[in-house]
């Protein structure tokens, strides 16, 4: 009989940024300060468009909003990291990667009010994915495509913890692997799909080993630490664009609700929140920032300004947007080129909604389009 | 110049033309690179396109999947689906993802991926190898369905699937696979999506068809006395309404066969239509040869299950007596 040892894994955790805004150099992305800045500033933007959106929710003016707020380090610190050329492949909870990305307030606030105008997207964006895990495979495929046209680009695809409980995520790391496909899986565990804990969705002990399966290489970074969430992606995507994927989870916290129409109190304790309180990714990085000098609290005060200033005027947009919307433009984006049965039922619409949907069963008699 | 060939070569003829005319066509799927496809209809596609011809892990998800991201990125996948019937696991990448895209983004993105199904039955295949699904498909907004029911619109549509800017479900029979040769023309050929055929001429009924149930309903056609005019479908999703209209207005009779469950089939669809724009040039009832509401059963009941000549025969026959 035979019995030996044929494989052997493990799961490196990394932290840059400690929870009192210390930091380990070896670990930190060499970034300039207005990088510093900019990260700072766009953690801000994004937790402010989240709390506004929760609150114009409360007063009935947008539909479910999915809020990021705690996640900021995790979406801000990767988005920043894919360099212009890349593509992102966002899940429904990715406001902050799309600010980071340069996608403007009042596009988010489009989607949350309902309109496809919202989900327009251009340099390489995806639209909000809402199935569960299914958009991985997307990016599995858009970086097979940078593979096989031999762009030095990479991809970069979020999901949430529930996600990886999907066959898709699987079906997604495993054709990566095996197509070397220029794709970095980033899971932010933020501990929660919807009331469902963590612990509930996967007996394994990380998320990143999931990878293992699929032969790709799998790694933990403290989620809420923005600096090492940088270090951790621009590594990994430094990796896809030589053709070998990479899973990253993301160790982090959902703040606030699942979406608007969710109650945390219901499934969490007080206690859970506030320990995850005080490891907030902003505090943490603001520390950071002041300790070093990057920034004092002049600065941090016209940071929080420009950013109101920015979101009065978006929010204005948004609602101006919502003043233009033609219902019949639902038809004109189904197929490139509208076939004739819809665009008889487009004409049937515009009688309806004329006052003049009377429409004659009688043989011979015109259709008028 | 034309090319007698079966509708499996004609296929891999457009694949192969495809490949050669568009650097950004790419094939891929279950078994269809060095092995050329369980019906052998990528046969050697991969030796002449070694970068764009692919064996993929067994996961439709994941072929649909990556496709609508190859897509996105600005290739032109053409997917394979071993068996039709496994596209099921297929199902919301193609119905959440790949027919969306250009509805949910506005056209900002789109997704130009032909995801290819043999299809149907009537070849003595395993369980669930069988079964027929347009109507779902045709169900589905933002996708086109086409089905070939020779060789020569198995080369035409498939380019045209190929080409065209959206996603395309394209059903092959395999049960017309090897069937017959027939003449396929050289070169370029592209039948435009959304054009029925008419494959027969005939003044008293009109049969519509498609896919696997034409030859049968030709076949039916032949021993009758009366003159039906036969309708090839070609495309279910865009439907060539008109077509359909025209030939019942001018028959006043008219009898659909498909081989899929009748039950919210896609005749379904075909006699509203008539009844939404022709119906007072009925002279007769609509009649229906279908598969049975029953799940497609292995094959020593197939050919009980199938419509074959006979039972579209006694359907026209009911529609011209009534
Ligand atoms: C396929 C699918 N099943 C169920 C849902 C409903 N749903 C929306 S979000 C969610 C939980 C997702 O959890 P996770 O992946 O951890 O992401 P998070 O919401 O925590 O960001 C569920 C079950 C869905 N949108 N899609």
């Amino acid at each position: 009989m035979v019995r030996e040892q044929v494989a052997e894994f493990s799961i490196q955790y990394v932290q840059a940024l400690d929870e009192d805004g210390d930091l380990d150099e070896s670990e930190a992305p060499d970034l300039d300060e207005e990088t510093l800045r900019e990260m700072y500033r766009l953690m801000k933007l994004s937790r402010r468009v989240d709390e506004r959106a929760v609150a114009l929710q409360r007063r009935g003016e947008l539909g479910t909003y999915a809020p990021g707020i705690g996640q900021e380090a995790a979406q801000i610190g990767s988005a920043l990291a894919l360099a212009e050329g890349g593509w992102m492949v966002p899940s429904f909870r990715e406001g902050g990667a799309y600010l980071a990305r340069g996608t403007p307030v009042h596009r988010l606030l489009w989607y949350a009010l309902g309109m496809e105008e919202g989900a327009e997207v251009s340099g390489g964006n995806f639209p909000p994915s809402i199935p569960v895990g299914s958009q991985p495979l997307h990016a599995a495929g858009v970086g097979w495509g940078q593979e096989m046209t031999g762009a030095a680009e990479a991809t970069l695809s979020y999901f949430g913890d529930g996600a990886t409980s999907q066959g898709d995520v699987y079906e997604a790391m495993n054709m990566a692997g095996v197509f070397d496909s220029h794709v970095v899986f980033l899971c932010q565990n933020n501990q929660y799909a919807i009331s469902t804990p963590r612990g509930v969705q996967t007996r394994a002990e990380t998320l990143a080993q999931k990878a293992v399966a699929a032969g790709i290489e799998g790694i933990q970074v403290d989620g809420n630490d923005v600096l090492g969430v940088h270090a951790v992606v621009r590594h990994a995507l430094e990796s896809a664009r030589g053709g070998d994927p990479v899973l990253v989870e993301a160790l982090t916290y959902r703040r606030s609700m699942h979406t608007t129409s969710d109650d945390p109190t219901v499934y969490r304790t007080e206690e859970e929140e506030a320990e995850w309180a005080a490891r907030d990714p902003i505090d943490r990085f603001e520390r950071y920032l002041l300790g070093e000098d990057v920034l004092d609290e002049a600065e941090i005060d016209a940071v929080e300004n420009r950013i109101e200033e920015e979101l009065a005027d978006e929010i204005e947009r948004a609602r101006a947007g919502r003043e233009g919307v033609d219902p019949a433009e639902m038809f004109d984006h189904v197929f490139a080129e509208i076939p004739p049965a819809l665009r008889e039922q487009r004409a049937e619409f515009e009688r309806g909604r004329t006052g003049q949907y009377d429409r004659e069963r009688t043989e011979g008699s015109e259709r008028d389009e | 110049m034309t090319n007698e060939l079966r509708l499996v070569e004609a296929i891999r003829q457009a694949l192969d033309e495809e490949l050669a005319r568009d650097d950004s066509v790419v094939v891929y799927g279950e078994d269809v690179g060095v092995n050329g496809g369980v019906f052998r209809a990528t046969r050697e596609l991969a030796e002449t396109y070694p970068d764009r011809v692919y064996d993929t892990p067994v996961a439709e998800a994941g072929i649909v999947g990556m496709g609508v991201g190859l897509a996105a990125y600005g290739l032109k996948p053409v997917a394979e689906i071993q068996f039709a019937s496994f596209a099921y696991q297929a199902f919301h990448q193609i119905q959440q993802h790949a027919a969306r895209m250009r509805a949910r983004t506005r056209g900002t993105l789109n997704c130009q991926l032909t995801i290819r199904m043999p299809y149907g039955g009537g070849i003595r295949a395993l369980e669930l190898h069988s079964e027929s699904f347009e109507a779902g498909w045709a169900h589905v907004p933002g996708l086109k369905v086409a089905v070939p029911s020779n060789p020569a619109d198995g080369k035409g549509l498939l380019a045209a699937s190929i080409r065209d800017p959206d996603p395309v479900v394209f059903l092959e029979p395999t049960r017309l696979y090897r069937a017959t040769r027939e003449s396929v023309p050289e070169g370029d050929h592209v039948v435009p999506l959304g054009e029925a055929a008419v494959v027969a001429e005939g003044e008293d009924a009109t049969a519509v068809a498609w896919g696997g149930m034409v030859p049968e309903t030709l076949d039916a056609v032949d021993d009758l006395d009366a003159s039906v005019e036969v309708v090839d479908l070609r495309t279910v999703s865009p439907m060539d309404t008109e077509a359909v209209l025209d030939s019942v207005r001018k028959t006043g009779r008219c009898v659909v066969v498909h081989e899929a469950p009748r039950t919210g089939g896609f005749a379904a669809e075909i006699l509203a239509r008539i009844n939404d724009d022709a119906l007072y040039h009925l002279e007769a009832p609509v009649e229906r040869v279908t598969g049975y509401d029953v799940p497609f059963p292995l094959f020593a009941r197939e050919d009980a299950y199938r419509p074959d000549a006979d039972r579209i025969r006694r359907g026209i026959e009911r529609a011209l007596s009534a």
